[in-house]
């Protein structure tokens, strides 16, 4: 897809919503479509299209066992196993967790993007291409932290780790109010993926605006959260108000909530209503993914393929029919003379 | 230009009409992937199959047909046969339906393959060759791709998209090297063969693998190697083994009650140098004395159905346990090859586990040791690297590893025991034991990060060289480096395809190394029992220090 | 002051930027999607091609501005074709680059190359870029030939052993030695007739 039309219809996708938001609330005072229809169809959504994706895959069976193995195989006892051998080349159920926790919790495969570079004169150095790693874990981190924080607009009282997040999370307390790095940090590193893919060539040429778009969205979200808390100072209290009785299913718009605060809304609920049609769904995929998530063992335990069918082969009997006279100049053994 | 650049099949070209511009353009405005259609160049591909291949296992659509050619004479509803097919796929693997949809397009694959590494061509990005089977997921089986059509990045299956997948089908060597990086697994190696799998509907397999397929199903090996043709070339490694040590070795053959029956790809018989490694094997179960048996009705431990489709691979894997069956060996010992171990590791037992009912087939052990390869009591196939490792560390083998002194040998991870299996020690172990001089390539291009010889999954044909020699180029790259470093001169490895394909390669990138299965260099280090004054090694070629020696 | 500068002054002067420049001419012969790639030169091993062109184009300029016959340029421009002999490219357009280096020198000092004393002297320079064109064309056709030698090889080698295998070829016996007979030569004989 033509990189210019790909953002653009991205951008202006995510632009269209905005706009959409603005005039619903501004304009035709739709608070409670915006403030409650569509947060509960999103929310709807979100949850029957997780739980229809993991269905639907989990209806197509595992034939195989087909696992990338990244390490030495268990064989003979002497042979030795390191611990990574034992993660990356999981003879056991317990190696399979531990892989599959290192690959959702820190990105292990990713981390392994390392490279031989050249340095001066004939010297080698390792030199790992981490930048990708470590743009994906502060993206990923960044963002659960921001959501563990909104916790406090849905919960009553807050739970504990809850304060404690938002504790650390505001360390420096430079501004009024509190600046959570987590937003920050996240708007970086959603920025620094999007720079990633616009300038490096290769990216730019396998993005789709269905890459492109996601970005933008999030972009959208931080920017417009970063707006409602920092800029127009919302009323957190009628906030509050609104999504706890979103969760009691009570709902109610109090007055004085500005329209930033349903234009981010907005955004959250298109957001998680995408979420299982789009290639955000790799957060439920990567549990499922065959080739990390089963124990190479296939030499000791039969793997068990549910539409395994018998097929059609060329029997020795066949086969020596064919042969039979070659066979016997040869001086081979037949089984008939 | 004079002459009419038109016609492609000069060779390769497609950039013709682009003027030397200094002024570099911003690629900005170039066009999108999915507005380029696919240029099938000449030396990148593989010639299409006969239609003799596909009669004998009862394949589909057999038909003379060119790749070259603007028609290849597709059945009237090829899209519905495929797509039908591509439905069918989906409901059958996890992977498949899995892989379309989690990919995220973050680009850490996309320098991992040795095709792209090799070409420049954006579309060798593993990435983009599973995109070009993605998008036509996207338009049949997503809603955004039904209705927003390529701005979802979806479109449909037409003639040229269906050309496009045949042509980047059949240059992924199925090495799964991207697999390792992808933070989601995804193995473009699955993919390729299930796309393989849909190609074959329409007839659309190359030569070089239809003509294996087919001659392994009726002769029992890749080659079509008739019975008595086997077994005179295995005379004739009898012949030159007692040449060089005076010992005879008595091979047997299809003989029911032995022990062990035992499986290596024709490649080894038939192709240098992948014969000296079957003298290898020779002479080290002349020494053992071990009741083992060779069969010509299971004479492959390859198995190219595996780059043609699951079923065909069942097909033909099967014949190992109906051998094993009908000769009531114990166990089944396997040799030196690649994508055999992979069938075997993570196909084998899954598909035709059923036949071993009725045999006498039991957990290995060796004969020699003792030991029980616990490791296989599934499969109850030992690896040789295995055996022979277990040999060595029990002090069975006589080994003078002086013999090769005047190799400087570095290892090259057959793709398919690395990353479908884990055999990465033994063979090491195995070097280690009988020559002195070793030498690692980088880590980065060695054991799961290997690269692919260039010619695997079937890609090793006559007519397509420029695409292994490209191919292959991040591999000679690296013994390149090793042998400026060290001096090394000699390539092992553990497979028939690398065997096969490395002599060229090294041919053109690195001239002064030579190519050897690891059980050629066993053997050229064992001291037989009753051998003769040893002057020269399996190649004929004078021993170190007998270089003066009278029977060179 | 630019008077007194020779054109080997302003060339070594100008020596970055005219490589990298070079460097881009050869990397844009090759498909959009992979040039970023290949500029990311300095990984010998996850990016020989680009490794290799980087390190030859250098190399080359450099060989070039000393001047006298130099061993090292067939080494590198052999480095260079030996990867693009087996790419997708016309014999034209493999070799085309090294006139590249004429056009991002007149770019790169486009007046200062027409001021009198430097245009002789760019004149001869441009003789030498000619000769390297030459060059490049015969190290492309050693390339082209190994290929051809290695696909010839293959079929030969393959069909001999067809033929010995079906007992259909003769074996030269390998320690040939020649039946003794009376009159044969003498050690130190040539000719029957001596």
């Amino acid at each position: 897809m033509h990189i210019i039309i790909s953002l653009t219809v991205s951008f202006l996708a995510v632009f269209g919503l905005v706009v959409i938001a603005f005039v619903g609330v501004w304009g035709a005072h739709l608070e409670w479509l915006f403030g409650v229809v569509i947060p509960y169809l999103a929310a709807i959504t979100f949850f029957v299209g997780i739980v229809y994706r993991v269905i639907q895959w989990g209806k197509s069976p595992v034939p195989f066992r087909i696992p990338s193995t990244c390490g030495q195989q268990k064989t003979l006892p002497w042979i030795k196993r390191s611990y990574v051998d034992k993660l990356d080349n999981p003879f056991t159920t317990g190696g399979v967790v531990c892989r599959m926790i290192l690959e959702v919790l820190c990105f292990r495969s990713l981390f392994r993007n390392t490279r031989l570079e050249f340095g001066d004169g004939k010297e080698i150095k390792y030199k790992s291409a981490k930048w990708l790693w470590l743009g994906a874990m502060a993206f990923h981190y960044t963002f659960l932290v921001v959501i563990l924080r909104h916790l406090r607009f849905f919960t009553e009282p807050m739970p504990f780790f809850v304060k404690i997040i938002e504790n650390v999370d505001g360390f420096f307390q430079f501004f009024l109010p509190t600046v959570y790095q987590s937003g920050l940090l996240l708007g970086a590193a959603v920025t620094f993926l999007l720079l990633r893919r616009i300038i490096d060539g290769k990216l730019r040429y396998i993005s789709l605006p269905a890459d492109y778009f996601p970005l933008f969205m999030i972009l959208g979200l931080v920017t417009t959260g970063v707006l409602t808390r920092y800029v127009f100072k919302a009323d957190v209290v009628s906030i509050k108000e609104l999504t706890m009785g979103l969760v009691a299913f009570h709902p109610v718009i109090p007055e004085g909530i500005s329209v930033i605060f349903y234009i981010h809304l907005f955004l959250v609920s298109v957001f998680f209503a995408y979420f299982p049609f789009s290639k955000l769904t790799h957060m439920a995929g990567v549990f499922l993914s065959p080739t990390r998530n089963v124990s190479n063992n296939t030499r000791v335990v039969r793997h068990i393929n549910p539409w395994n069918y018998p097929v059609k082969v060329h029997t020795y009997e066949a086969y020596e029919d064919e042969f039979r006279e070659k066979m016997k100049d040869a001086g081979l053994p037949v089984d008939k003379e | 230009m004079p002459v009419d650049l038109k016609q492609k099949d000069v060779m390769g070209g497609h950039r013709k009409d682009e003027v030397l511009d200094i002024d570099h353009s911003p690629s900005f405005f170039k066009r999108g992937w999915m507005n380029t259609p696919v240029d099938i160049l000449p030396s990148m591909h593989c010639f299409a199959c006969e239609p003799a291949r596909l009669k004998v296992v009862d394949f589909p659509n057999p038909r003379q047909w060119s790749v070259m050619d603007e028609d290849w004479k597709l059945p009237k509803d090829w899209n519905k046969i495929v797509m039908d097919a591509f439905g069918d796929r989906l409901d059958r693997f996890r992977t498949l339906k899995l892989f379309m949809d989690i990919c995220v397009r973050c680009g850490a694959c996309a320098d991992k393959c040795h095709f792209f590494i090799g070409s420049a061509d954006p579309k060798n990005m593993p990435v983009m060759r599973a995109e070009l089977i993605r998008s036509v997921y996207r338009r049949n089986y997503t809603i955004a791709g039904k209705v927003f059509g390529k701005l979802a990045g979806a479109r449909d299956l037409t003639y040229d998209v269906l050309k496009e997948w045949w042509y980047y089908l059949y240059q992924c060597s199925e090495c799964r090297r991207c697999s390792v990086f992808c933070p989601y697994g995804i193995d473009t190696a699955d993919i390729t063969i299930i796309g393989r799998e849909l190609t074959n509907l329409l007839g659309l397999n190359i030569d070089w693998i239809a003509a294996p397929v087919a001659f392994c199903y009726r002769t029992g090996n890749h080659l079509g190697i008739q019975p008595h043709a086997y077994k005179g070339m295995l005379e004739f490694f009898q012949d030159e083994l007692e040449d060089v040590t005076g010992v005879r070795v008595e091979p047997s053959y299809n003989r029911k009650g032995a022990e062990v029956l035992f499986i290596t790809p024709s490649g080894d018989v038939f192709a240098d140098p992948g014969t000296f490694t079957c003298m290898g094997y020779m002479a080290l179960f002349h020494e053992l004395g071990i009741d083992i048996t060779w069969s010509t009705y299971a004479s492959e431990g390859g198995n190219f159905g595996l780059f043609t489709s699951h079923e065909m691979m069942k097909r033909l894997n099967s014949k190992m346990y109906l051998e094993a069956k009908r000769l009531g060996v114990k166990w089944i010992l396997g040799g030196e090859c690649g994508h055999m171990w992979r069938v075997i590791n993570q196909y084998m037992a899954t598909m035709n586990y059923d036949l071993t009912e009725g045999t006498k087939l039991e957990t290995p052990v060796s004969p020699i040791t003792g030991t029980r390869f616990e490791n296989s009591s599934g499969t109850k196939m030992v690896h040789i690297c295995e055996f022979t490792a277990d040999l060595i560390r029990h002090g069975k083998l006589k080994l003078d590893p002086s013999r090769n002194d005047n190799l400087k040998v570095t290892y090259h991870d057959s793709c398919n025991p690395a990353r479908a299996m884990g055999l990465m020690e033994e063979p090491r172990y195995v070097i280690n034991n009988v020559c002195n001089h070793f030498y690692e390539m980088p880590p980065t291009t060695i054991r799961e990060q290997t690269f692919c010889c260039g010619g695997g999954s079937g890609l090793n044909a006559g007519e397509d060289v420029e695409l292994r020699m490209r191919g292959g180029l991040p591999r000679a790259n690296a013994v390149r480096y090793v042998h400026d470093k060290y001096g090394v001169n000699m390539l092992s490895c553990i497979c028939a395809i690398d065997r096969a394909v490395f002599p060229d390669l090294m041919k053109y990138w690195v001239p002064e190394c030579e190519v050897t299965g690891v059980h050629e260099m066993v053997a050229n280090a064992m001291v037989l029992e009753g051998e003769k004054k040893r002057t020269v090694d399996y190649r004929g070629e004078p021993l170190p220090g007998m270089e003066d020696a009278e029977d060179v | 002051m630019s008077s007194i500068m020779s054109l080997a002054d302003l060339l070594a002067q100008k020596k970055s930027p005219i490589v990298k420049k070079w460097c881009e001419v050869v990397v844009q012969t090759y498909p959009e999607g992979g040039q970023s790639f290949l500029k990311t030169k300095k990984n010998q091993f996850s990016n020989p091609v680009g490794h290799t062109i980087a390190e030859g184009i250098e190399s080359i300029y450099d060989e070039l501005l000393k001047g006298a016959k130099s061993d090292k340029i067939p080494l590198s421009i052999d480095n260079i074709l030996r990867v693009r002999a087996v790419q997708d490219f016309f014999p034209s357009r493999a070799v085309d680059f090294v006139f590249g280096l004429k056009k991002v020198i007149r770019k790169e000092l486009g007046k200062e190359i027409l001021k009198e004393g430097i245009s002789e002297e760019w004149a001869e320079f441009e003789s030498r870029i000619d000769d390297l064109a030459l060059l490049s064309f015969d190290v492309y056709m050693q390339c082209r030939q190994k290929v051809f030698d290695i696909r010839v090889s293959a079929v030969k080698n393959q069909s001999h052993k067809l033929l010995k295998m079906a007992g259909l070829a003769y074996d030269l016996p390998e320690n040939y030695e020649s039946p003794d007979y009376e009159g044969g030569l003498k050690e130190g004989q040539t000719h029957l007739s001596e």
